[in-house]
């Protein structure tokens, strides 16, 4: 009756375990090989390259040579200044975004929508159109100074935007938002049960706070720590502009570039790729420490407390209308001045001449417009190529086992995101402006294609990531579905995996887009006259005083990201 | 020839043996299951006869070929997904035609293609109950609903082996047995073979000619659901389907005649049991083993004097447990703990005496494991 004790007695054919739904082997090896070209091209050679160049003095390399450059005193004051900036901006932004997402994630009170809908704007802002915007704001010879200076009718501007404070201001305002919005996510995540439980064993509200509430936290706050610094580390916009002595590293490097100083812009280089890196490290290993087990329990989704009492009401909607004021104030103040003439803005309160005339020069200059056509072509082909290149990366990476070769992948994919675009741009200047073993006599630098590819390899990350975390969040039951239906690789790939991770996918590519658009860190490094981008283009008009002009470059990039915003946001909605 | 045969199959998810030295054969036209607690490998044996695993050891046959090697898509197997695996992104009609389409009627001029892909899957449509259903979006679906898409999308290729793995535990439980019942007749109706996973033992009894009894990895017992709860193999089996009272026992007798004397551990009570001749064979005077008899089995009287023949012990209930149609009474055999399953239960009181009998073509000897 037991058919199926039957033991096979026959000699047994063990087949050799194969991987399912992975690409079939020729393609597979394809595939790995033009993403180990890219990633030796672009990301392996360039940092190996300015390395090796750091080590390198007469023709003998030593760790010595590095520390010889490394010991002038500019160099490590840089790096001490660099980080001390960014420790500040960390504290600075947990102190302005941490009690906003309190207040804001819960209680509800009028104004509170307001605010919760332009909490995020300065992340989206380019660095340099925020840094313009300030200073028409906040500068000494800008709107708030001016008019204050009116009505105490003050011989001089009441404070100079410049240096530590001025820094430390605009570093607050355009970086907040990552503690306000990680923390927000935070506390929606957090298990309001826990807290409740906790008052019912006898606690109060503050030690709730400290002993429940902040270390589930934890994860959300370090997160935001870590971006923070590593934005603050890459800053280059404002300490250009108005840092005035405060030296950080990436203003260094771009100084010694231009003084033609390439051993120390090669070891600041160097200091501050290292110091980026290992600050990855440290926060994560912190991270790893202190992960908390997301609880997936099932409950009740804490509800917004509405402040009851009448000042209270009053209070939260005058801080909610005050800030949502704040935050638009330095773009309405660049929309403003898009439209003043350039040259008229002088000593008055507000510019005085209102034209349209910045835009119409921007439409039918030949000039102009060829500033915007560079930028769109570039960062289009850099947005395109990101994403054929998540693609790839995913189709090797996302499926099948994980193999040390993938988890190597992943890390030299990610690892232009976490360097500061300035090292990006160093490394890739530095290794393919000189005759080389992998391009030959073929010189990038001065060609057309730097700045693309610097782009491409500033910004692949993002697309990247937004590809893996669609590709995460598809049920892998829906590939199996479709191959068991008969769909070969192909197939799965255009009619199940395609369509579902696109809306994702897009979304992604076009933040990368957008961001491509206004990119000035990198560029100022590689630019080629012949080639401006946009942001060149604004940071040459305010060199001219074009004050009109370089507000109207701006507030058009604002109003592209504002339209890639809503239609990403759409793509995303849709893909959930 | 057996249909499908599993040969000696192993898998391995680092240290765990996920499943370990299976065989199993499916005949043609069974709706074969396979059935065991959390995590003793159902689905991975499933997975591995869909293709989507590669086994570590052993052979898969399908009509004689070897297939162990063969890409899931190239089988022609349909499969349930337990949630289903709907696209999202494809309405009803092409979720149902997707298999169709990636076969691809090749050499079938396109429109004469299209006409009858769009019969197929109407066909399949009206098969699971859900005519004109085409064009509606799958979340837009109840889960009952979506279940029957995804069954029709499976039999819409007209496969030659339909898997299934635990397709009806998102639904409510009065849905389940409807659509137990339902699943059952198309299967049977279309003629199909059916392997089906599951760890509900109602839900396998009720669906399944033959069922393979799993636990850990490896397969205990394979049998019609009758002789599997009459006869289990062995003691998981025994404990696994259904309640069953096990008993520790000596064997007395040392013949192999089918009546053999067993002494209870608890209780000491004399016990007759008619064993198999290859079980006797296997243990020795003396030694310890297992009986089992099911609750049903056991009749409860009050008076002393009843006609049945078998092993009777005098008991004191226990406790009574009323459960509408049945009663299960607990007694106390001079320490053996017996659980009796009754339809009348009037008159018993606890703490009353009364006599038990276990009819002796009911009692099993086990092997251990
Ligand atoms: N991809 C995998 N990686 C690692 N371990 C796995 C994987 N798939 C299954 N296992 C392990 O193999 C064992 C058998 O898993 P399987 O999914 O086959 O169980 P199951 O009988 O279907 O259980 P359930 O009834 O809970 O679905 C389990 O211990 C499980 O943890
Ligand atoms: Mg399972």
């Amino acid at each position: 009756m037991n058919l199926l004790e039957k033991k096979a007695a026959t000699s047994r054919r063990t087949p050799k375990p194969r991987r399912r739904f992975a690409l079939p082997a020729p393609s597979t090896s394809v595939l790995f090989l033009i993403i180990a070209l890219v990633l030796l091209y672009g990301v392996i050679y360039p940092n190996a390259h300015v390395l090796l160049a750091a080590l390198q003095h007469d023709g003998s390399w030593s760790p010595a040579n590095f520390f010889a450059v490394l010991s002038q005193r500019t160099i490590v004051e840089s790096a001490l200044t660099s980080i001390t900036l960014s420790v500040l901006t960390v504290l600075l932004c947990a102190l302005a975004g941490v009690p906003l997402a309190f207040l804001f994630e819960r209680y509800a009170f009028p104004g509170r929508r307001l605010f919760a809908a332009l909490a995020a704007l300065p992340l989206v802002l380019p660095p340099l159109v925020g840094t313009v915007a300030f200073i028409f704001l906040c500068g000494e010879s800008g709107i708030l100074a001016r008019s204050l200076q009116h009505v105490f009718h003050l011989s001089k501007a009441p404070w100079s935007l410049r240096g530590w404070g001025a820094l430390l201001l605009f570093h607050t305002y355009t970086m907040y938002p990552f503690f306000y919005v990680l923390t927000g996510a935070g506390l929606q995540r957090v298990d309001a049960g826990l807290a409740e439980a906790a008052r019912s064993l006898g606690a109060s509200r503050a030690r709730v706070l400290l002993r429940v509430t902040l270390p589930q936290l934890t994860p959300s706050l370090i997160a935001a720590a870590l971006l923070t610094f590593m934005t603050s580390m890459a800053s280059f916009s404002a300490p250009l502009l108005f840092g005035g002595n405060v030296r950080v590293l990436t203003l260094e490097i771009f100084n010694a570039r231009q003084r033609g100083d390439t051993s120390i812009a090669l070891t600041e280089t160097v200091l501050l790729a290292l110091i980026s890196l290992a600050a990855l490290i440290f926060f994560q290993r912190y991270e790893g420490t202190r992960r908390f087990v997301a609880a997936a329990m099932k409950g009740t989704t804490r509800r917004r407390q509405t402040i009851g009492s009448g000042l209270g009401r009053l209070l939260a909607a005058c801080a909610a209308i005050a800030f949502s004021l704040l935050l638009a104030l330095p773009i309405a103040t660049l929309v403003l001045v898009s439209f003043s003439r350039d040259g008229s803005w002088t000593t008055q309160t507000l510019p005085p001449v209102y034209t349209v005339s910045n835009f119409a020069h921007l439409a039918t200059d030949v000039d102009a417009r060829s500033v915007f056509g560079n930028s769109l072509l570039m960062a289009g082909i850099a947005t395109l190529a990101a994403l054929v290149w998540s693609f790839c990366v995913t189709a090797l990476t996302a499926t099948g086992r994980r193999t040390r070769w993938k988890r190597l992948i992943n890390v030299l994919v990610l690892l232009p995101w976490a360097l500061p675009g300035t090292v990006v741009a160093v490394s890739i200047a530095e290794a393919y402006g000189q005759p080389n073993a992998l391009t030959g006599s073929f010189i990038l630098v001065g060609t057309f294609w730097i700045l693309p590819v610097v782009y491409f390899l500033r910004f692949m990350p993002l697309v990247v990531r937004a590809v893996q975390a669609s590709i995460e969040q598809l049920d892998r039951a829906l590939e199996e579905a479709a191959g068991v239906l008969g769909a070969n690789w192909w197939r799965r790939f255009w009619r199940v995996r395609l369509p579902l991770v696109a809306p994702g996918a897009l979304a992604g590519a076009l933040l990368v887009f957008v961001i491509a658009m206004g990119e000035y860190v990198a560029s100022v490094i590689v630019f080629t006259p012949g080639n401006r981008p946009v942001s060149i283009a604004i940071a040459s008009a305010m060199r001219d005083f074009n004050l009109g002009t370089a507000a109207a470059y701006g507030v058009i990039l604002i109003a592209m990201i504002a339209i890639v915003m809503i239609v990403a946001g759409r793509l995303e909605s849709r893909a959930r | 020839m057996p249909l499908l045969s599993l040969n000696n199959i192993s898998k391995r998810f680092g240290a765990t043996a996920a499943v370990a030295d299976v065989s199993v054969a499916v005949e043609r036209g069974e709706f074969f299951g396979l059935l065991g607690p959390s995590g003793c490998g159902k689905t991975t044996t499933l997975r591995i006869i869909a293709g989507l695993e590669a086994p570590d050891g052993g052979t898969v046959e399908f009509e004689g070929r070897d297939i162990t090697t063969l890409q899931p898509e190239r089988r022609g197997f349909g499969m349930v997904f337990q949630n289903y695996a709907l696209f999202p992104h494809l309405n009803v009609f092409e979720n149902v035609a997707f298999g169709l389409r990636a076969r691809g009627g090749r050499g079938i001029s396109p429109t004469v293609r299209e006409g009858s892909l769009q019969e197929r899957v109407e066909q399949a449509l009206d098969l699971v109950q859900l005519p004109g259903f085409g064009t509606r979006r799958v979340d837009e679906l109840s889960g009952g609903q979506q279940q029957r898409v995804a069954i029709a999308r499976a039999i819409a290729i007209e496969p030659s082996l339909l898997l299934f793995d635990e397709p009806l535990s998102n639904l409510d439980v009065a849905l389940r047995e409807d659509t137990r019942r339902e699943l059952r007749a198309l299967v049977k109706r279309l003629d199909l073979t059916a392997v089906y996973v599951t760890h509900d033992q109602v839900e396998a009894f009720a669906l399944c000619d033959r069922i393979a009894v799993m636990s850990e990895g490896r397969v205990h017992q394979v049998g019609a659901p009758r002789e599997l709860y009459e006869n289990p193999a062995n003691v998981f089996v025994a404990k696994f389907l259904g309640r069953n009272n096990l008993i520790r026992a000596l064997r007395l007798t040392s013949s192999n005649d089918p009546s053999t004397r067993f002494k209870t551990l608890e209780g000491g009570h004399t016990l007759i049991v008619s064993a198999r001749h290859d079980q006797l064979m296997r243990l020795a005077v003396n030694k310890p083993c297992l009986l089992a008899i099911r609750p049903e089995a056991i009749t409860v009287s009050k008076d002393q004097d009843g006609s049945e023949a078998g092993n009777r012990l005098a008991a004191r209930i226990e406790h009574l447990e009323f459960s509408g149609a049945t009663t299960t009474i607990t007694l106390d055999a001079n320490g053996l703990k017996l659980e009796a399953l009754v339809l009348q239960a009037e008159g018993f009181r606890i703490g009353h005496e009364c006599v038990v009998t276990l009819p002796v073509d009911r009692m099993e000897l086990l092997s251990e494991s």
